[in-house]
C-alpha cells in the first residue's frame, strides 16, 4: 500500500466520521435510562423507549403500517407512471420536449403549501381528504417527477439499436420491450422505486394537510413525539424512521456495484 | 428460403423539406445473391438497409420480396436478419441464449432450437463459448456470434451493416471470408453495406455505388476497374486519370495526341480514363505513346506512385518497384489502348 493510498483511506474514514457521528447520540438517546446534563454519556442504561414504542396501546404500529401501505402504492403508482414517461423522454427527440421535462419538474420546484391548499379544497369535495388513498395520491406529487427524471436518465443511455437488432431477429415491439429493454433498465427501475419509496416515507406536510389527522404515519408521530419533551421516544422512533434509508441505501449500492453502467444515480442528463 | 429482393424507385428523408438520404433507388437482388451498397458515408446505404428491414418506412417507393411487396409487413415477421457495425449482443443474456434469441420469439420447440444454436456457434467457430456472457468476449468473438444469432434465424434476406468496420486488420479478413463461406453454403440473398472499395469487391457478386442517395452505377466488381459508369465512380475506386478529348473516327483526339482506343467511343467530347497501374513506360515508342516529365515519386514499398506530366496533362502511375524513376526523368510514356476507356 503507498502512500497516496493511505492517504485516500484518511479521507474515507473522516467522510464516514462525518456520515456517522451525528448518529451517535441518537442511538445514546435510545437506549438512555438516565442522562442529565453535564454528563458526557448516560449513567444509566434502558429499553424503557423501545418497550414504549413496541408496547401497543399506542398508535406506533398503525403509523407503521399505513406509512408502508402509502409508499408502497405511491412507489408502484409514480413507477408505473415514470416508465413510460422516461423512455419517452430519454428514448425519443420530440417538439416541446424541455416544455414537457419542465412541467414533470414543477410539482418539486413549487412548495408543496401552495398547490396542497387548493388539492385539499378538491380533495374534500371528492370525500378524499382523511383518507389513505387521497394521502396516497398527494404523495404522487413530489414522488412521480423523481422517478420519471431517474428514469430517463436510465433511457437516455440505451439507444434503441439493440431493440433494433431484436426486432430484425423476429421479436414484435412488446417482446423486444419484455427481453431487451427492461431487463437492462431494471437497476434504474429499482433506484428510482426506492427513492419514489423514502420520498413518500419522509412525507410530513402532504400527510398532514391532506390526511387532516385521521391518517396517521411515522413522521407525524416523530413531529409529536420531538415537540414533546421524551428525547428517548423520540431518539426510538427517529432511528425507525431512519431504517428504511439505510436498507435503501446498502440495496441501491448493490444493484449500482459490479455494474459499469452506474449512469442510473446521476440525474444529470434529462435531455 | 431464399429470396429474390427488389428495390423500386424508393426515397425516403427524414423530414420534410430536408434532402432525399435515398432518392429514386432501384436495385434488383437475385436469390443466393451478395450485393455491396457501397458509397461514402452518409451516401444513404444504412438507410436504404433500414428500410429493407422495415426499422424504417420510406417516404416513397417500394421494397418486394419473391414479387410481394414487404412495405406493410412488420421488422420481426419480414425474416430479414441484421447484423450492426457494433454486435449488439443483449447483455442480460449468455451467448447461447443470444444466437437462440429469435427462436425463442419464434417459439420453436427446445430440442430443435439448443441443436441450431449449436450447429450455429460451430459453424462460426463459438462452440466452447455458450455459457459466455457478451461482456467476456472479444469484438472479434461478439460480431462472430452476431453473425451466428442472425442466422441461426434463416433468414430470406441477410442485411450486413459494416459488420466488419470495428474490427482490426487481420481480424477483418479472416471475418471476411467467414462471412463469404457462410453466405455461400446458407445460400442467403445478402445486402452488405460498406464504405470499404476493397471489401465489397472481395466480398460482392454485385456492387451498388451510392453517392448522395443516387445510384452510380450497379454492376460486377471488375466492371468498376474496367468500364466505370462515371468519373466519380472511376475515382471512388482509385482510377485517377481523365483526359478530355474529342472522339471520331474510332480515336480520339486529345492533348497528348491522338489515342487509340480498343473499346470504341461514340464521337463527340469525351473523357477517357486510365488506371495508374495500367499506365506503362515504353521507351521503344510505338501506339498511344509520347514524352512525360517525372514530377513526383512516392516509394510505397510493393510500388512506386508516379506523378507524370505531359502537354499540360498531369497523368498517374503506379509502377513496379524495379523501375526507379527520379524526379525531373524525361520517359516515354505509354496508355495501351486495352486499358482505356471512354467515360460518358
Amino acid at each position: 500500500m503507498n502512500v497516496g493510498k493511505k492517504r485516500h483511506n484518511v479521507w474515507l474514514v473522516l467522510a464516514a466520521l462525518v456520515v456517522v457521528v451525528p448518529f451517535v447520540p441518537l442511538v445514546l438517546w435510545a437506549f438512555a435510562g438516565e442522562w442529565r446534563f453535564p454528563e458526557l454519556l448516560p449513567t444509566e442504561f434502558s429499553l424503557r423507549g423501545w418497550e414504549e414504542v413496541f408496547s401497543g396501546g399506542n398508535r406506533v404500529p398503525e403509523a407503521v403500517m399505513n406509512s408502508l401501505i402509502i409508499g408502497a402504492a405511491a412507489t408502484a403508482a409514480s413507477v408505473a407512471v415514470g416508465l413510460p414517461a422516461g423512455m419517452a423522454m430519454g428514448g425519443y427527440e420530440f417538439r416541446f420536449k424541455g416544455a414537457v421535462i419542465f412541467l414533470i419538474l414543477l410539482p418539486i420546484l413549487v412548495p408543496p403549501l401552495a398547490s396542497t391548499m387548493g388539492i385539499h379544497l378538491t380533495f374534500i369535495r371528492l370525500g378524499l381528504s382523511d383518507t389513505v388513498f387521497g394521502v396516497f395520491l398527494v404523495h404522487l406529487i413530489p414522488t412521480v417527477p423523481y422517478t420519471a427524471i431517474i428514469l430517463t436518465s436510465v433511457f437516455a443511455d440505451m439507444t434503441g439499436e439493440m431493440e433494433e437488432a431484436a426486432r430484425s431477429l423476429g421479436a414484435s415491439p412488446w417482446q423486444a420491450f419484455r427481453h431487451i429493454t427492461l431487463p437492462q433498465a431494471v437497476p434504474g427501475i429499482a433506484v428510482a422505486a426506492l427513492f419514489a419509496f423514502l420520498v413518500s416515507w419522509s412525507q410530513y406536510i402532504l400527510t398532514v394537510l391532506i390526511g387532516g389527522g385521521s391518517v396517521i404515519t411515522l413522521p407525524m408521530l416523530l413531529f409529536s413525539a420531538a415537540s414533546g419533551n421524551d428525547p428517548v421516544i423520540t431518539s426510538v422512533l427517529a432511528i425507525l424512521f431512519a431504517l428504511p434509508a439505510l436498507v435503501v441505501l446498502v440495496v441501491a449500492l448493490r444493484f449500482l456495484k459490479g455494474d459499469d453502467e452506474s449512469g442510473v444515480i446521476g440525474l444529470g442528463k434529462p435531455s | 428460403m431464399t429470396a429474390k429482393l427488389e428495390i423500386k424507385n424508393l426515397s425516403h428523408r427524414y423530414r420534410k423539406g430536408e434532402e432525399f438520404a435515398v432518392s429514386d433507388l432501384s436495385l434488383d437482388v437475385e436469390p443466393r445473391e451478395f450485393v455491396a451498397l457501397l458509397g461514402p458515408s452518409g451516401c444513404g446505404k444504412t438507410t436504404a438497409l433500414k428500410v429493407i428491414s422495415g426499422l424504417l418506412a420510406p417516404t416513397s417507393g417500394d421494397v418486394l420480396v419473391d414479387g410481394e411487396s414487404i412495405l406493410g409487413v412488420p421488422p420481426e415477421r419480414r425474416r430479414a436478419a441484421m447484423v450492426f457495425q457494433k454486435s449488439l449482443l443483449f447483455p442480460n443474456m449468455s451467448v447461447e441464449e443470444n444466437v437462440g434469441f429469435g427462436l425463442r420469439m419464434r417459439k420453436a420447440g427446445r430440442e430443435e432450437s439448443g441443436r441450431k444454436v449449436a450447429d450455429a456457434l460451430r459453424q462460426v467457430r463459438m462452440d466452447g463459448f455458450a455459457y459466455r456472457r457478451p461482456g467476456e468476449l472479444s469484438g472479434g468473438q461478439q460480431q462472430r456470434v452476431a453473425l451466428a444469432r442472425a442466422l441461426v434465424t434463416e433468414p430470406r434476406l441477410l442485411l450486413l451493416d459494416e459488420p466488419l468496420s470495428a474490427l482490426d486488420a487481420n481480424l477483418r479478413e479472416e471475418m471476411r471470408a467467414l462471412v463469404k463461406r457462410l453466405q455461400r453454403e446458407g445460400g442467403y440473398t445478402t445486402v452488405f453495406v460498406t464504405h470499404d472499395q476493397e471489401e465489397a469487391v472481395v466480398l460482392a457478386d454485385r456492387i451498388a455505388l451510392l453517392f448522395g442517395g443516387e445510384l452510380q452505377m450497379y454492376d460486377e466488381p471488375e466492371a468498376f476497374y474496367d468500364r466505370p459508369a462515371s468519373r466519380e465512380a472511376a475515382r471512388f475506386f482509385g482510377a485517377t486519370n481523365f483526359i478530355e478529348g474529342e472522339a471520331k473516327n474510332g480515336s480520339v483526339d486529345t492533348p497528348l495526341g491522338k489515342l487509340r482506343l480498343e473499346r470504341s467511343a461514340s464521337p463527340g467530347e469525351t473523357t477517357l480514363t486510365i488506371r495508374p497501374e495500367a499506365v506503362r513506360l515504353d521507351e521503344s515508342g510505338g501506339e498511344n505513346s509520347f514524352p512525360a516529365t517525372v514530377s513526383s515519386a512516392t516509394y510505397l514499398g510493393t510500388q512506386v506512385h508516379y506523378e507524370l506530366e505531359a502537354s499540360g496533362v498531369v497523368l498517374r502511375a503506379a509502377l513496379p518497384p524495379h523501375v526507379r524513376l527520379k524526379k525531373g526523368d524525361e520517359i516515354t510514356a505509354r496508355l495501351p489502348a486495352e486499358s482505356l476507356w471512354a467515360l460518358e
